[in-house]
């Protein structure tokens, strides 16, 4: 308790304070944004700290993540510190308006190493207590155990990788976890953040049914709070589930079936008030996840921790360019350069303006309400979205389909486009790189 | 002097080699094929017989005085044989022992020299080697001229032949008579050489030497006692070789006093030095500074250098009458060295030799640039590449799909590999290779048709050209005669294949009591494509087959079109034959459909004659597409995935509503990979 309080008390005197009043509360208002015009956009950002470490790899998994050799938790902790530290001064924003600990599990981390790299950003920009701050959580009675301790370090969000209430499933998928233990921990994280605990499912698992998607999503809604993300199972290179599946010894469902899955897992939640905000997420009572969003949006982010990416203008050093930036991937290495150099940058590409524009379109063309002319015109003052999209015969044939819609609120999938979105990208890509080209 | 041979088939025991006919007919039993083979025919001699020799090591570089050799000395022959019998071993065993190489493990395939022939084990390109031979005193000058094994080549075995008196028949002691050893063989005794069988390979565990020689006796009529055993190998009884040689084949029909008369069989492109051409002389002399006359085109030329080849260019001041040797002339194009040429001197004209039937392109395919971009590059590299090989036709194609290219014909289905090896290989340029056809004729029965094309009869390379059947009398298709060697075990399956294939069998006799051979007239459009690969694995690796022109047919062939969403697409039209249409047809809907991705709508692939649709296949709708998880981390990588699927999207082509990769054609038009 006295730790929060200390917490929410250096927040409420960082300097950041001063220098952004505009953003009064953690949940981000969109006319906030919308007004603001493009400088506006350098001066904010979102974070997320990448924990690399898990205790065992999931069969399906080829995310950055390592199973740790021995526990260099404190220095660990204090190059995230570190890190965090030093790109916040290279990008000068004077506002984080969301923290996002993702991994790796970062639900192995010690409550105080979150609450240090917490501490670290108030001291370097404005982190309102109302802002939204996620941890991911592995649910295992120890993760469980510890959430308590995650709130009053800070965390105001759980984003619990349930994955999948059958047990069998969860041993293929070699998760540590049992069903009880997830509903269980789901229980408790409700109990400490109501309203604002979101769980992970994933389907298209080896010898999964339509059927029985049905019925384990059914059962997941009679526990579940206010948010649910949705994976499709997918199967990667390099991953022990990739060489089961090409050994014969595991069989992963048709396309056919997976496709029935997602629609009827689309059309489920709908019946239960979850509102579909993006390909993969769904709130019901406004409880989306406001870090996400913003990727969606285009929006600044800062990554700190091994192989976590950003992108971000780095103004501390005179960039006025937006950066694709990179971490190290390999942990010991990533603490060797944060320790001598600040931080551990691997690569850093500015970002054209095509290229720019072309990652607004394809995160924003995610979220059901797709990219409105005010968000376009944020990052493209010059060229409307009916300039750029309005005149090709590709996308006029998307529009008859019903697939896309262009109107005056923006362009956006339909119902039914949303879920063929990869296909109606590279036709949008093709355009706005022809239209960019011709200004330029 | 030329002759025109009436080809039978084989029947065993058949043939008697009579030498001193210089003319020889032979029936077909079921029809004619009629075809000429031109020669020039050198008298012969009586041979030098004697039992004892000596092998000589003259490795003396600097002067030859070819005077010295009269044409009496001088002996002019080829080794032929099947793939792998070695061929090239044994010539460089020969080379060895005369001296014109020195004797070192190292000396492989010596006469090899293109990359593709060391790594397929066959000759392509026909090579010359003279090697001076001592025998009883005497010194001889052998020239041992290196001719492609494959009957593919077999313009170039052909060309070789005409320079030549003699061959030794190479015969594997393991393998026996194989498809390609029938082959040659009969292009050797049509040319009324004389025949040295030579049966080698002897040292393997599995020889059986005796067998060899049955087969021989029984195929080819040769006493077995003129059998030649040896291991190329290990060097063991090459010399009897060499003395055979001496001993058996005739020396040439010419004679100094005689007016400087040559042959071209061959030409080769030096970067530097122009054009290097190969000559058989036939009479008199010719030497450095002469000025000698083209009879083809009429044009005179310095000779700048002359020489023997050993098989590296050995410049000598002359060469005689009987001599086989190279020629620089200045001449600044392969067009001007036009093989079968004669040369002359240009105070002495003579009647010019009779020249060679040019080689008829039988396997068409388009070649196209991987890139348009590297369409230059691909163009100077076909140029070059039929500098060397005449034989290559060359037409501009273009295809909506594949973009301009060329449409290429070749002799046969290895000359078309053996050329793409070669591009390749020599010249790094990718390519890509449409499915072979084959050239169809119509005749026609429009008279406005025919004074159109001013001939009645008209080919028809290209598919999309394919005149309506209310215009034409009858279609016509390119047949040919191939021969299988297989162990008997096998007979039934391969007579399977072959009725498959629409093959008609002609004949069928036991060369031994295990091993059978059969001829069959097919299609060539039949075995142009899979019908090798399908017959090795077949017979476990064991079958051999080979195959020669044998005229047109009539056939019923008929246009098939593919569609997409009811779009017709203009390259996959096809020629096929009414009977395999649906096969055909079904064939190229499923590769179609394995390699147009899925759309948002469902594709029907189909394949249609006139209007009737003879096979389909369905390519469904996506249900979903698109990427589970996309945050801040997965953008880099989604977005080059994106970036790349637009970039293949502009180089889609457009059926209707349906957009194709450019790898979907070339799925569906290449060739399979082996």
């Amino acid at each position: 308790m006295i730790k929060h309080a200390l917490h929410a008390a250096r927040r409420a005197f960082s300097p950041g304070l001063r220098c952004f009043s505009e953003a009064s509360g953690g949940e981000i208002s969109e006319d906030v944004f919308e007004r603001a015009g493009s400088p506006r956009l350098t001066k904010q950002a979102s974070l997320y700290v990448h924990w690399p470490y898990c205790l065992r790899r999931c069969s399906y998994c080829n995310f950055n993540k390592y199973i740790p050799r021995e526990n260099n938790d404190p220095m660990m902790t204090e190059c995230l510190q570190r890190e965090t530290e030093t790109l916040l001064q290279l990008s000068q924003v004077s506002c984080i308006t969301s923290v996002f600990f993702g991994g790796g599990t970062p639900s192995l981390a010690h409550p105080s190493t979150i609450a240090a790299v917490l501490e670290s950003v108030s001291r370097r920009a404005y982190l309102s207590d109302k802002a939204e701050v996620t941890l991911e959580v592995n649910p295992t009675p120890v993760g469980k155990s510890k959430l308590e301790d995650y709130c009053r370090a800070g965390v105001n969000r759980f984003s619990i990788g349930v994955q999948s209430l059958q047990d069998g499933d969860l041993k293929i998928l070699g998760r540590d976890h049992s069903p009880h233990q997830a509903l269980q921990t789901v229980e408790e994280a409700r109990r400490l953040c109501p309203g604002r605990v979101s769980v992970d499912v994933m389907f298209g698992r080896p010898k999964q049914s339509a059927e029985s998607w049905e019925n384990e999503l059914s059962e997941l809604l009679r526990v579940c709070d206010d948010h649910v993300s949705l994976y499709q199972l997918t199967l990667e290179r390099g991953t022990q589930l990739f060489k089961q599946v090409l050994g014969g010894e595991v069989t992963m469902p048709a396309e056919d079936v997976t496709a029935e899955m997602y629609q009827c897992a689309r059309r489920t939640l709908h019946q239960h008030g979850f509102l579909q905000y993006e390909v993969s997420n769904f709130a019901r009572h406004k409880a989306v996840s406001h870090h996400n969003t913003s990727y969606w949006k285009g929006r600044q982010y800062i990554g700190v921790g091994p192989g976590a990416h950003g992108r971000f203008v780095p103004r501390g050093e005179g960039g006025v360019v937006r950066e694709a930036r990179t971490q190290t991937l390999e942990p010991d290495v990533w603490i060797r350069e944060v320790q001598q150099r600040g931080h551990g940058t691997r690569r850093r590409i500015q970002l054209s303006h095509l290229e720019l524009l072309e990652e607004v379109l394809v995160m924003g063309m995610r979220m059901s309400k797709g990219i409105n002319h005010k968000h376009w015109e944020l990052f493209s003052p010059q060229l409307g979205l009916h300039e750029v999209f309005g005149t090709s015969n590709d996308i006029q044939e998307l529009l008859q389909s019903g697939q896309l819609i262009l109107d005056d609120r923006g362009l956006r999938c339909s119902w039914d486009g949303l879920a063929l979105l990869d296909s109606i990208l590279p036709a949008l890509l093709v355009m706005l790189e022809r239209q960019i080209s011709q200004r330029d | 002097m030329s002759f025109s041979l009436v080809k039978r088939w084989c029947e065993t025991p058949l043939i008697r080699r009579v030498l001193q006919f210089k003319v020889y007919r032979r029936k077909i039993q079921s029809y004619n094929m009629t075809y000429t083979l031109l020669r020039h025919r050198w008298m012969k001699r009586l041979p030098v017989f004697s039992s004892s020799s000596m092998v000589s090591t003259q490795t003396d570089k600097d002067t030859i005085d070819l005077s010295k050799f009269p044409v009496d000395r001088i002996r002019n022959f080829c080794i032929i044989a099947h793939i792998d019998h070695g061929k090239s071993t044994l010539a460089d065993r020969l080379l060895e022992m005369t001296g014109a190489i020195a004797t070192t493990d190292k000396n492989k395939q010596v006469l090899d020299k293109l990359q593709v022939e060391r790594e397929r084990g066959i000759t392509v390109k026909a090579q010359t080697a003279t090697l001076i031979y001592s025998h009883q005193g005497q010194q001889y000058l052998l020239n041992l001229i290196d001719t492609p094994g494959h009957v593919d080549f077999s313009y170039e075995v052909s060309r070789s032949i005409s320079a030549c008196q003699g061959v030794l028949l190479i015969v594997d002691a393991n393998q026996g008579i194989q498809a390609q050893t029938v082959a040659n063989f009969y292009l050797a005794f049509e040319a009324q050489l004389a025949i040295i069988p030579v049966i080698n390979k002897i040292d393997l565990k599995n020889a059986d030497p005796e067998r060899v020689e049955t087969q021989i006796e029984k195929v080819f009529d040769i006493p077995r006692e003129e059998c030649i055993r040896i291991s190329a190998k290990l060097g063991t009884n090459v010399d009897k070789v060499l003395q055979a040689v001496v001993d058996r084949i005739p020396a040439p029909m010419a004679s100094t006093d005689d007016p400087f008369k040559a042959l071209v069989f061959d030409s080769n492109f030096d970067h530097y030095r122009g054009v290097v051409a190969n000559i058989a002389v036939f009479g008199g002399r010719v030497k450095k500074g002469d000025r000698i006359v083209s009879a083809y085109l009429g044009k005179t030329y310095e000779v700048n250098e002359l020489g023997l080849l050993r098989p590296h260019e050995h410049p000598t001041q002359k060469l005689f009458a009987g001599q086989v040797g190279y020629i620089i002339a200045g001449m600044k194009d392969v067009k001007e060295a036009q093989i079968g040429d004669t040369l002359y001197l240009q105070e002495q004209p003579v009647e010019a030799l009779p020249g060679f039937k040019p080689a008829k392109a039988m396997v068409f395919a388009g070649m196209y640039p991987m890139d348009q971009s590297e369409y230059q590059g691909l163009r100077s590299a076909i140029e070059r590449l039929t500098l060397n090989d005449s034989s290559v036709t060359v037409q501009r194609d273009s295809s909506m799909a594949l973009g301009a290219g060329w449409r290429l014909g070749f002799l046969g289905l290895l000359h078309m590999e053996v050329f793409n090896q070669r591009l390749e290989q020599e010249y790094n340029a990718s390519v890509i290779v449409t499915a072979p056809t084959v050239p169809y004729k119509a005749v026609l029965s429009s008279p406005k048709l025919i004074k159109e094309h001013g001939s009645e009869e008209i080919t028809i390379v290209n598919p999309a050209q394919f005149p309506d059947r209310s215009v034409v009398s009858e279609y016509l298709e390119p047949m040919v005669l191939g021969t299988i060697l297989s162990p008997d075990t096998y007979t039934g399956k391969i007579m399977t294949l072959c009725l498959n294939r629409r093959g008609i069998q002609k004949n069928m006799v036991y060369i031994d009591d295990q091993r059978v051979m059969m001829k069959y007239l097919f299609p060539l459009n039949e075995i142009v494509v899979d019908f090798y690969d399908l017959l090795k694995s077949l017979s476990s690796g064991y079958a051999s087959f080979d195959y020669e022109n044998a005229g047109y047919q009539a056939a019923d062939l008929i246009k098939m079109n593919i569609l997409l969403n009811g779009q017709p697409v203009e390259e996959l039209i096809t020629i096929v034959h009414r009977g395999r249409a649906y096969s055909t047809g079904k064939a190229m809907c499923e590769r179609l459909k394995d390699s147009i991705p899925r759309q948002m709508f469902e594709v029907a692939v189909q394949a249609s004659i006139g209007s009737k649709v003879i096979a389909r296949e369905t390519i469904k709708a996506y249900r979903k597409n698109v990427l589970a998880k996309c945050y801040g981390g997965d953008i880099t990588r989604k977005m080059k995935l994106l970036k790349k699927q637009a970039e293949g999207k502009k180089k889609m082509r457009r059926i209707g509503n349906v957009e194709v990769p450019k790898d979907a054609f070339i799925n569906v038009l290449k060739r399979k990979d082996k």
